[in-house]
């Protein structure tokens, strides 16, 4: 069944805790090759059948009014998994 | 007339009953509601209380504002009806757009329980017309993702219009924007905070003051001022 994935990160400008406490994790496991870690949410809606426009169109609208909160969240991408 | 407050409970609310209890000791009459429902029971004024409803998944609050009941929640916030959020129930208002901005996890990532020093920057609204404008309060503060942010613009604009209720005096404990810890909707009957006023009601079982230890009842005046409103509507 088509799967279609939602991405979802934190908008650039805020502080991200949950990364800030990964690249903590780096730190002291003497990684250094990265210079940031910034933590998203990925989402995955099977759909039943095919993915058309209207299928899409829904898939935008959760992302953008369910999924994600456009104070604190951008949509970064709403793709059809192959 | 006895005043009926409605408190909400969700999948995951955790003081339900000290909010039901703080009601009670203000003089109303508390109203176990349950977000399944979609009947508010005729209740004058309402709380969403603190806890992690839904295990707080998705984002804090975000599943609780699009229960069944929240739609009633919405009616009667645009008719006027006082409802106030408390912690999670705040989280809650602001998911479902009665209260502008958002609240994401305490900049040093860590759960903080406090009692929070607070100054009352509103109290033209229905839960704080029992304060002083400029009036210090002590409440207890408890969450993990209580850090308060909105745009600029936004900010700019609670600030010019009153729209913050409170602010955290002394110390900021979550890295909110313009130490922000409370707001109200432009009407006054919508009201959202972090801290907890329903567990400081009760000689006893409040912050400490400099008379006795745990013998705060600063949170008593949210209760008070929303008895007030509805007594003045009825009246």
């Amino acid at each position: 069944m088509p799967t279609i994935v939602v991405d979802v990160m934190p908008k650039a400008e805020l502080l991200d805790p949950q990364g800030k406490a990964v690249s903590g994790a780096f730190a002291r496991l003497g990684i250094d090759a990265f210079t940031q870690v910034r933590i998203g949410k990925r989402f995955e809606l099977t759909v039943d059948g095919e993915v058309d426009d209207r299928v899409l169109a829904e898939a935008r609208r959760v992302a953008e009014e369910v999924l994600s909160n456009s104070v604190i969240e951008d949509v970064v991408g709403v793709e059809v998994a192959e | 007339m006895t005043v009926r407050i409605g408190v909400i409970t969700f999948p995951g609310s955790l003081d339900d009953r000290d909010a039901q209890r703080a009601v009670r000791i203000a003089g109303a009459e508390p109203v176990a509601l349950w977000h399944g429902s979609h009947d508010l029971e005729g209740v004058d004024a309402l709380v969403l209380p603190g806890g992690f409803s839904y295990g707080d998944y998705l984002r804090s609050g975000a599943i609780a504002a699009l229960s069944p009941i929240m739609t009633e929640v919405k009616d009667a916030a645009d008719k006027g009806m006082p409802i106030l959020g408390i912690c999670n129930g705040f989280q809650m208002l602001v998911e479902a757009h009665l209260l502008p901005g958002g609240l994401i996890r305490n900049d040093h990532q860590h759960f903080v329980r406090r009692d929070q020093k607070l100054t009352v920057e509103n109290a033209d609204t229905a839960w704080t017309s029992a304060f002083e404008k400029g009036q210090e309060i002590v409440i207890p503060l408890k969450n993990g993702e209580g850090g308060y942010i909105a745009a600029g613009e936004t900010l700019d604009r609670l600030e010019g219009e009153g729209l913050v209720a409170f602010r955290y005096a002394g110390v900021n404990p979550n890295g909110s924007l313009r130490d922000i810890a409370g707001l109200t909707n432009e009407r006054g009957n919508v009201v959202g905070l972090m801290p907890h006023p329903e567990h400081a009601t009760e000689p006893g079982f409040g912050p400490d003051t400099p008379h006795a230890m745990r013998s705060g009842v600063d949170g008593l005046g949210f209760f008070a001022s929303a008895i007030a409103a509805v007594a003045s509507v009825a009246a």
